[in-house]
């Protein structure tokens, strides 16, 4: 009886967003009498920070600060149609259709400012500050505060556009089975390393290593953040969670929080995150969905982990005490 | 049912309220007084994010009657910012990302002060060991750990 170290490693494709009838996202953007851009969504932030990440979207977009936009995902009832955040999509789907609608806002606003400046649209650029400027005469300048108060009081005009993001839908060859459901793939790699007591089952996880190549990082802090949470999660998933821990059987599940595990403060393996960025051809402004991908490569490479520092296979989830004991004595039996 | 009645500070105010007998401190402060900041989220003193200090102590407030509460000096997290100023813990919280969904963090943060208010200093495993009575989804801990470690640093330069 000893305590046994394994190491393991997983690697994964994960597609961003889902194929089944078409994987569309709708958004609207207008401006206010006073030049603040609001986006209207029916997509919604889960705490993983869309509502920032669209806020920068159409910002970069239009060329304002940040802090001009507002996020409006209050009512899927009355908001343009989103299929939902989930399958790592948001960003994705809703980025592309806020750049659209951002877009054609723009166009509009550029109209209004040549009109007061009477240039032409096309010789106008943004600097990004809340200003429209003339092309290489940028004392002649107009600020967007007074462009939307001319569109609205003078020229009656709505600064505003439509976004619609599509992914069709991909049907399999009938003689291969062989389809299209993603056009835009993540990546992740991990290598966990464990000690796993082969007399009581138990497994500390030592250290999780995870790269994750994931398109541009819109805001890379926020990234770093979904990622070591993301990899704890996927510790947990490895070796924790469940609902049903007999399943088929349903006697013995636990009933609320009291029976469901999760490790706590104190069983944080040692992460490290490292990220790619490999912009997406198809994303907004390269970027991809690291989603629910951040806690999946973790759950193989525990489970090679624990056949590496005692040689049994587990392959349902949890990886439980009970497995790995009822395993080695199949093993030793066997 | 015949109801009681109940006074305490709360965050430096004085409240009085008539309560059915039977009604936990988090009911009483959220839907009675209209401090939100204390979250139900398991309702069986499991996951920590009710946690408030009451006379200096760190409590569940789900599973804290209110009448016992009579007299009591309560805080929570809606108290912590002081005319405007956010307070070092809450500060620290932003900074370090260690607020994703925000469910748990006014009892992170509860937790948090609780620990501070006895020790200033305290080692990682202490605060480990401090936070370990709260459930956290989205951050995987370790940023609330760097937040509160962070904050116990800043306040130590304050005072030196």
């Amino acid at each position: 009886m000893a305590i046994r170290r394994g190491r393991g490693v997983a690697a994964i494709n994960y597609p961003t967003g889902m194929n089944l009838g078409g994987d569309p996202t709708q958004a609207l953007v207008h401006s206010t009498p006073t030049g603040n851009f609001m986006v209207t969504l029916s997509s919604v932030d889960l705490g993983q920070g869309m509502k920032q990440i669209m806020a920068q979207i159409c910002a970069e977009t239009i060329g304002v600060p940040t802090d001009r936009v507002i996020i409006d995902t209050a009512d899927t009832d009355t908001g343009p149609h989103c299929m939902g955040t989930f399958a790592s999509r948001g960003t994705h789907r809703a980025g592309n259709a806020v750049i659209q609608a951002a877009k054609e806002a723009r166009q509009v606003m550029l109209e209004v400012a040549a009109e007061e400046l009477e240039v032409n649209a096309s010789d106008l650029e943004t600097d990004g500050q809340g200003n429209i400027l003339v092309k290489g005469a940028p004392q002649k300048s107009i600020s967007i505060f007074d462009v939307a108060l001319s569109a609205h009081f003078k020229r009656g005009r709505s600064i505003s556009g439509r976004g619609m993001f599509l992914i069709p839908r991909s049907y399999p060859e009938k003689e291969t089975g062989a389809m299209k459901p993603s056009t835009c793939y993540a990546h992740a790699c991990t290598v966990a390393e464990v000690e796993v007591d082969d007399e009581t089952g138990e497994v500390t996880v030592l250290s999780v290593k995870n790269v994750f190549e994931i398109g541009r990082a819109l805001n890379p802090k926020m990234v770093e953040q979904q990622l070591v949470g993301g990899s704890w999660m996927g510790i947990s998933h490895a070796l924790y969670e469940t609902t049903e821990p007999y399943y088929p059987n349903r006697d013995h599940g636990g009933t609320d929080f009291n029976q469901y595990l999760m490790p706590g403060p104190g069983d944080l393996a040692e992460t490290e995150i490292i990220v790619l960025e490999r912009p997406s051809a198809d994303g907004p402004f390269g970027a991809k969905g690291p989603g629910e991908m951040c806690a999946n490569p973790q759950i193989p490479a525990v489970a090679n982990a624990v056949f590496d520092a005692v040689g049994v296979r587990i392959d349902t989830l949890p990886i439980t005490p009970e497995r790995i004991l009822r395993a080695l004595k199949a093993q030793a039996a066997g | 049912m015949a109801k009681v009645p109940v006074q305490f500070t709360l965050n430096g105010s004085e409240k009085a309220e008539f309560i059915e007998s039977g009604t936990t401190l988090l009911h009483a402060l959220r839907d009675k007084i209209g401090d939100t900041s204390p979250k139900g989220g398991c309702h069986q003193g499991t996951c920590g994010a009710c946690s408030v200090i009451i006379d200096g102590e760190l409590r569940l407030s789900c599973l804290t009657l209110a009448e016992t509460c009579d007299g009591a000096d309560i805080r929570t997290t809606a108290g912590l910012a002081e005319g405007g100023v956010l307070h070092p813990l809450q500060r620290a919280f932003l900074d370090a990302f260690a607020t994703q969904c925000g469910f748990c963090t006014p009892g992170m943060i509860m937790a948090a002060k609780a620990l501070l208010d006895r020790t200033p200093n305290p080692s990682r495993e202490e605060v480990v060991e401090a936070l370990s009575g709260n459930i956290c989804r989205c951050t995987g801990y370790e940023p609330i750990i760097q937040a509160v470690l962070t904050a116990a640093r800043a306040d130590s330069q304050n005072a030196a």
